[in-house]
């Protein structure tokens, strides 16, 4: 401990030097921190958004395929494109991995509670897509079997679509007109939107969910677009299927399966298999390489930190051979006189280090205060570069300290 | 490796026999002692002497455990220092010997304090008693008011007063001498030479190495050194 005080005393007599050797440290540490923090900010929420769509599942969509796109210019062509029924069917009773699955019906409707209008997106579903794609009920209730069973005209609104609606709870057991039917409001759930990495999150905030047998019969399979002079058909059964896969190990293999067998039943490539898991695999990868990069950067600059602690100590010791060779010939041995150093540069790049972590923990919240970007700080990105920049301390300490214990006495006091 | 202290010769507390030490110079070896074999006795005041290049510094490196023997040997207080390793070598001078030089070598950096201080700091001393040693010391030598100064603040005599008070503050019954007045004022320097008597009347051995004879009246005895043997003792 006295040792570590008489080091410290040491370096304030060269306040000035001490601070300038030590900057090397404090930028080098000072951008780890603060790059981590930005890098685990901008990762922890791709990887958030990905996990939402459950790590679990295989999300399978319609999509129109290109001859159809460039053939649809004629008019008299009704496109039929996309996921069926009877994939449906296949898909939950061939697999064993397979524990549950959401079709999705997507109409574009306009709704109307009272005086309120609202764009909707009308999504036929049945009571599983509320098990797959979890959201917190705000009011009343979610599709039960029950619904399906009676084919009953019901509607549950999001959160956003509640407020554009003016609906409350109040609201709940009121009659929705959506195209020119009317269902009756039985529950208001949150809603999230938003895309994770190349998927688009399941749920809109637009959404009116209603049992899918009651959507077919109300609206069919056909929908008609009409744009200026032209009039667009389209039939498509189901615009999207949620699988949920009992083990995270059986998730890919099941998404090959699915698609080799879509494949088989589909002349066109008109649907999409997308694995949120496989996504989230490849965000993870991406932010090790992130890391990694950082981290390369950051050794760098920590090294030429180092570089710079060593250099000085180096023309510290020479300009202080007279002082070495003072304390030899009273009697303190190499190691005494290794420790004096080597605990003048631990201590020099400590102190670094500390002032370091104090701008990269300020950065990251400056950039998020200013610039609403996410950084997170945690502990590991502390803890990580204090060790190194103690680390560096000894690493580029101990040759200058050795060099220092090799003074030969006689020779260093005859120095002027 | 230590002899046993028990066995001190009282007459000779340091002893050369055939003192040898032969320095590599190029293709050339150079005798700076051709075979030294003296005794000084416990309590005794010597004065070195020889003109540059007789082997007194060399002498005075080999008696003062910095520097080792090419061959013979080298008892101090009954140990065998010849024998001894690097580490060993700090540890005699750390424990047996006091240094006083004629540039004073005080740490600039340092206050006069911890000038004082310096040995006990690596003898292991606390700090409060250290402090106290060094305040002892430092009336000893006539510079009470002075701990916290620094040596720049300080006249040659009482900077050379610090290092006497440095040399002393392990307690060592020898004290080396290189040129002690070699960079002080004739006065000065005498009253140097009167604290080194006063300390060499209170029972130390007294080893000084200087080329003045006037400087060398103040010793009891006298060697000359000539080209690396003993050339008289008078």
């Amino acid at each position: 401990m006295r040792n570590i005080w008489l080091g410290i005393e040491n370096l304030l007599l060269h306040k000035l030097r001490s601070f300038l050797t030590m900057l090397g440290v404090v930028f080098g540490v000072g951008s780890v921190v603060a790059m981590l923090s930005i890098g685990e900010g901008a990762s922890r929420e791709t990887l958030e958004q990905i996990r939402k769509l459950g790590s679990n599942n295989i999300i399978i969509s319609s999509v129109k395929s290109v001859e159809d796109e460039s053939s649809s210019q004629s008019r008299t062509f009704m496109s039929v494109y996309g996921l069926t029924y009877d994939d449906h069917a296949r898909i939950s009773e061939t697999y064993n991995a397979v524990k549950q699955t959401a079709p999705a019906k997507l109409i574009r409707k306009e709704g109307r509670l009272g005086a309120r209008s609202l764009e909707l997106r009308v999504v036929g579903t049945t009571s599983e897509w509320f098990d797959l794609v979890r959201r917190p009920v705000i009011a009343g209730r979610v599709l039960t079997q029950a619904d399906e069973e009676k084919k009953a005209p019901v509607v549950i609104l999001t959160e956003f679509g509640a407020r554009r609606l003016l609906a409350t709870q109040g609201s709940i057991g009121q009659p929705l007109l959506i195209g020119s039917d009317y269902f009756e409001v039985i529950g208001i759930i949150k809603s999230e939107s938003g895309v994770a990495g190349s998927i688009q999150i399941p749920d809109q905030e637009v959404d009116a969910y209603i049992p899918l047998e009651v959507a077919r019969i109300y609206f069919g399979d056909v929908v008609i677009r009409r744009t200026a002079g032209s009039r667009e058909m389209e039939m498509v059964q189901l615009h999207q299927i949620i699988v949920q896969v009992d083990a995270r190990e059986n998730v890919e293999s099941t998404a090959s399966a699915i698609e080799q067998m879509l494949e088989r039943f589909h002349k066109k490539k008109d649907y999409s298999v997308s694995v949120p898991l496989a996504l989230l695999e490849q965000a993870e990868a991406t932010k090790r390489i992130f890391n990694i990069v950082l981290g390369s950067i950051a050794g760098i600059s920590l090294l030429v930190g180092g570089i710079g602690i060593m250099n000085i100590m180096l023309a510290s010791v020479t300009e202080r051979t007279r002082e070495i060779g003072i304390r030899r010939a009273i009697g303190a041995k190499r190691k005494q006189i290794i420790i004096q150093f080597l605990i003048e540069t631990v201590v020099l790049s400590t102190i670094g280090g500390l002032i370091g972590i104090g701008m990269g923990v300020l950065l990251p919240i400056l950039i998020t205060y200013f610039s609403k970007m996410p950084t997170v700080i945690t502990m590991g990105s502390i803890i990580l570069p204090m060790a190194i920049s103690m680390a560096v301390g000894i690493v580029f300490g101990l040759y200058p300290a050795l060099r220092a214990a090799q003074v030969d006495p006689i020779i260093a006091l005859r120095h002027e | 490796m230590i002899e046993n202290p028990e066995k001190i010769d009282n007459n000779g507390i340091i002893k050369l026999e055939d003192a040898r030490k032969v320095y590599q110079m190029g293709h050339q070896q150079v005798a700076a002692l051709a075979g030294v074999t003296i005794s000084f006795k416990k309590g005794s005041f010597w004065a070195i002497m020889g003109p540059s290049g007789s082997g007194k510094s060399t002498m005075m490196n080999i008696l003062g455990c910095l520097d080792r023997l090419s061959s013979g040997n080298y008892i101090l207080e009954g140990h065998n220092v010849s024998t001894l390793g690097d580490d060993d070598l700090s540890e005699m001078r750390l424990s047996h010997l006091g240094f006083i030089f004629q540039s004073f070598n005080l740490i600039p950096q340092l206050t006069v304090q911890r000038n004082i201080e310096l040995p006990l700091y690596y003898l292991g001393w606390d700090a409060e008693q250290s402090a106290k040693r060094a305040k002892e010391l430092a009336a000893q030598v006539g510079l009470e008011g002075r701990l916290n100064h620094r040596p720049t603040e300080l006249s040659g005599g009482q900077m050379q007063r610090v290092a006497i008070a440095r040399a002393l503050a392990n307690d060592p019954q020898i004290l080396f001498a290189d040129e002690p007045t070699g960079n002080l004022d004739t006065a000065t320097g005498e009253q140097i030479l009167d604290l080194l008597t006063k300390l060499h009347q209170q029972g130390k051995t007294i080893i000084m190495v200087t080329h003045e004879p006037n400087i060398a009246e103040f010793a009891e005895q006298r060697l000359h050194m000539l080209d690396g043997v003993i050339d008289r003792i008078g």
